[in-house]
């Protein structure tokens, strides 16, 4: 597979402050590559810095196999963006915007190509209304229309499912995944949403202050027999005791203020579920904690004892 | 007999040529005084009077220190006895108040007569130098100083001093029109007040030269209207209106 | 770059506060040419007051000076006042608003050069300048023009009056214009390296008016302490210096003489002191984009 982003001691020091420290990573091309830290961690001045809005205080970038610093506009012809927020024109329509930004890309594109964009993304009907008067989910969704209207190879999304609802997140993430699985595009994702990560992310790099702590293939990244529960009942406190007394000891991962936690392979869960009720103990949910969120919190915070894991 | 006839008609003709000699030493001075100041101011303004009116066409040049001024067709328009009217048909001109004394006639404009002090000629231009001072008290006119042409009877100088206007100068040449008393080419002179703009109202471009730091320099000086007389139309008639 | 441009002048034209410029310059040129039709006469006496005394300024006279040509040298010396913020206003917008909004971002993630970006930027601000600038003198001097006739025309300086014969006026406007075009450009660089250095772009736009108002009076104020230190290298002194194709040579008897000015090398030495900032101004805000970090 060949590398589509390859960074190499990547370094920002802002005056004193170092926000990046000699960072390494490399991303396959159709991949979705998650990119995870907590804030200040330094994810966005990363992607600031393959998109050519920080320079770099050292360290190479090289992005489908040729270098930023020499080839740019050759690079970020291929490249799309969004950073948080979509940027946008307010006082302009959502044709206009996507007009304009088709046009910095430097492609050539018709206005049907660009009702079509609009289409896909649903907002055909809206195309001559002014972006002020768009929720922030349409804005969203334009954003994206901007960052694809060039049919760029890379695609690179700070943070993208900020201020969204339910849906808007669950919108996202099956674009991303069809523009990935079906169109061959290569996506790289930073965000806090950690499951949302975990559901479509191929591989991840997690750092933390500035330094990288893990990198590799998400389901390497952790073991399915390593899955967190998280189990609320009526009554706790009487659950706890009761398991303890019972053949789901063995499971038990701890407690916290809100819920037990127990520790099992994910394919037990259906019957530890059905072991409860006929313990009597009443349920109000089971799931899956993120075993990922876990798996962070604990390499970032350096909680839990974790293995390293295999690349 | 014959002798005392013949002394007789000797003593005669020696009384005749004695009494002729007298009569010639008597009237010699009278005729190199050929006439008084009296009459040389009658003759010149009889000259003067033979214009009722007249248009005439010309270039004024104006030398103000403190006015940068192109040189302006004009037109002047004149009627007995003090009407005087410079006009400048299509472009601007700055006119000088007091501009009605380039008329001459004005200096003799008076109900109750002068007194006229004969000053004797002027060294260089042989110029009959006549001050006249109104008898009229009121009048505007406190006194004219004229330089005269006596040859020709024409003033070649005027200085005035006026009640209104303070004084002013003429100065005149003559050609085509010299026997009306009409002047080729007058030269005006007047006095001009202080011109100045606060900086603040007129944010003036400073290009760096430095100025003159004479403060005397814009101060009371005269100004000078100089008006070159291309053709002169006479007597012809000009309603009143005109000169509105 | 062209399609660049394109965009950028859109952009611009798109936005309501653009049209504001437009309007408050038509608004002043039409209140002045209101209040001079109705009563032109009281402002040429307060103008002449201290001159009627020695000469005869009758009815005609007055018409006659308040023509087309005096009425839009008097709009010029307040507008020229008031340009350089309706300037600001969109040159200190140009990357301070993008940054605002977000879209400078965006905009730096294209495969544009910064130094792409700037250049269009800039001549889009210098195309909007020079709009305002010709829809100015379409108003000032051709509708002055058409309302009140042309004459010669009296320029009325601190020290003296110039009277320049009527045909030999039009040219001096025309290089006013245009000397004022360089003028405006030196506010329009100077709002856009301040709109560099900030995310909103009311902070460029204050910041631009604040310095050309302080320098201005420094400049007009004739306190010698700075009129033999600062003054010559102040902008504002020589912005002022597109007057001087209204001051004539005359001969020594101050007749004027036509086509002539006053100091010809002075005004020029102006223009090329403009331009030295322009450039100034515009390189050094070239010079911090290149390296500017873009953190928000």
């Amino acid at each position: 597979m060949n590398k589509i982003i390859e960074v190499t001691n990547l370094s920002k020091s802002f005056r004193d402050i170092k926000a990046v420290d000699n960072l390494s990573f490399t991303v396959e091309a159709g991949q979705v590559y998650g990119f995870l830290g907590q804030n200040g961690a330094g994810k966005s001045t990363t992607i600031r810095m393959l998109l050519t809005l920080i320079t770099p205080t050292s360290g190479e970038i090289e992005i489908f196999g040729l270098k930023l610093s020499k080839h740019r506009k050759e690079i970020l012809r291929q490249v799309g963006a969004i950073i948080e927020r979509p940027d946008l024109y307010k006082y302009l329509t959502a044709l206009e915007n996507l007009r304009i930004f088709a046009t910095m890309s430097g492609v050539k594109i018709s206005e049907k190509q660009l009702m079509d964009q609009l289409e896909m993304v649903g907002l055909a009907k809206r195309a001559h209304s002014k972006v002020k008067e768009f929720s922030q989910g349409m804005k969203q969704r334009l954003g994206i229309a901007t960052a694809l209207v060039h049919d760029p190879a890379l695609i690179i999304l700070d943070e993208p499912t900020n201020g969204l609802d339910p849906q808007g997140i669950a919108d996202i993430r099956n674009l991303i995944l069809l523009l990935c699985r079906e169109r061959g595009k290569t996506l790289l994702i930073s965000s806090h949403l950690l499951s949302e990560i975990e559901m479509i992310a191929d591989s991840m790099i997690i750092i933390d202050k500035g330094k990288k702590l893990v990198e590799g293939k998400v389901n390497e990244l952790f073991d399915p027999a390593e899955t967190i529960v998280e189990l609320k009942t009526t009554d706790d406190a009487a659950t706890y005791l009761k398991l303890e007394q019972s053949p789901l000891k063995k499971y038990m991962h701890g407690k916290r203020n809100d819920c037990l936690l127990l520790k099992l392979h994910r394919d037990e869960v259906p019957s530890v579920m059905k072991e409860l009720v006929q313990m009597d103990v009443n349920v109000i949910s089971l799931h899956s904690k993120h075993s990922l969120e876990d798996y962070f919190l604990s390499l970032t915070t350096g909680s839990t004892h974790v293995e390293v894991a295999k690349n | 007999m014959m002798i005392e006839l013949v002394k007789a008609k000797k003593r005669m003709s020696v009384q005749k040529l004695m009494i002729t000699l007298l009569a010639v030493a008597f009237l010699l001075p009278t005729a190199s005084q050929a006439q008084t100041a009296e009459e040389l101011i009658l003759k010149v303004k009889a000259k003067l009077d033979k214009v009722n009116d007249y248009q005439a066409d010309g270039k004024m040049k104006t030398n103000v220190v403190f006015i940068k001024a192109p040189i302006a067709k004009v037109k002047v328009y004149y009627k007995k006895p003090n009407k005087l009217k410079i006009n400048n048909e299509s472009g601007i001109s700055f006119i000088p108040k007091g501009s009605v004394n380039i008329n001459l006639n004005n200096i003799f404009l008076n109900t109750t007569g002068f007194d006229i002090i004969d000053v004797g000629k002027e060294s260089g231009t042989n110029f009959r130098i006549i001050k006249m001072l109104p008898k009229d008290e009121n009048a505007d006119v406190v006194l004219s100083t004229v330089y005269i042409d006596e040859a020709q009877a024409l003033i070649r100088k005027a200085k005035t001093t006026t009640k209104e206007n303070g004084t002013y100068e003429l100065e005149m040449t003559y050609g085509k029109y010299a026997e009306f008393g009409l002047a080729d080419k007058v030269i005006f002179s007047f006095n001009t007040k202080d011109y100045k703009l606060p900086k603040g109202i007129t944010f003036d471009y400073d290009d760096g030269t430095k100025k003159e730091q004479t403060p005397d320099k814009l101060k009371n000086k005269k100004g000078k209207v100089e008006i070159s007389y291309s053709s002169y139309v006479i007597n012809k008639g000009l309603p009143d209106s005109v000169f509105k | 770059m062209w399609k660049l441009l394109k965009i950028e002048l859109f952009k611009i034209f798109k936005r309501p506060r653009t049209y504001i410029a437009f309007g408050a310059i038509a608004a002043v040129v039409f209140l002045i040419q209101i209040a001079l039709k109705f009563d032109g006469k009281s402002y040429i006496d307060l103008l002449l007051s201290n001159l009627s005394g020695s000469f005869e300024f009758s009815d005609d006279f007055k018409n006659k000076l308040l023509n087309g040509y005096l009425i839009c040298f008097v709009i010029l010396n307040t507008l020229l006042i008031q340009m350089p913020l309706l300037v600001a206003l969109i040159s200190g917008d140009s990357i301070a608003g993008e940054a605002n909004m977000g879209t400078l971002r965006l905009s730096l993630t294209k495969p544009i050069s910064r130094m792409q970006y700037m250049i269009v930027k800039f001549a889009a601000s210098i195309i909007y300048t020079l709009a305002l600038l010709i829809f100015m003198a379409a108003l000032a001097l051709v509708g002055s023009m058409l309302i009140f006739g042309t004459n010669d025309m009296v320029v009325l300086r601190s020290e003296g009056i110039e009277q320049i014969k009527s045909f030999d006026v039009l040219w001096r406007y025309f290089a006013a214009f245009g000397f004022a075009a360089v003028a405006l450009t030196t506010v329009s660089a100077l709002a856009f390296l301040l709109s560099v250095f900030s995310e909103n772009s009311i902070g460029p736009i204050i910041a631009t008016m604040s310095i050309v108002i302080v320098f201005t009076i420094l400049s007009e104020m004739n306190i010698p302490i700075y009129d033999e230190t600062v003054k010559p290298y102040l902008f504002t002194s020589h912005m002022v210096a597109w007057k001087g194709f209204f001051y004539v040579q005359a001969d020594a008897e101050g007749t004027t003489i036509n086509g002539s000015m006053e100091n010809f090398p002075a005004v020029m030495r102006s223009l090329g002191i403009l331009i030295i900032y322009i450039f100034l101004f515009f390189g050094t805000a070239v010079w911090v984009f290149k390296k500017k970090d873009i953190l928000t």
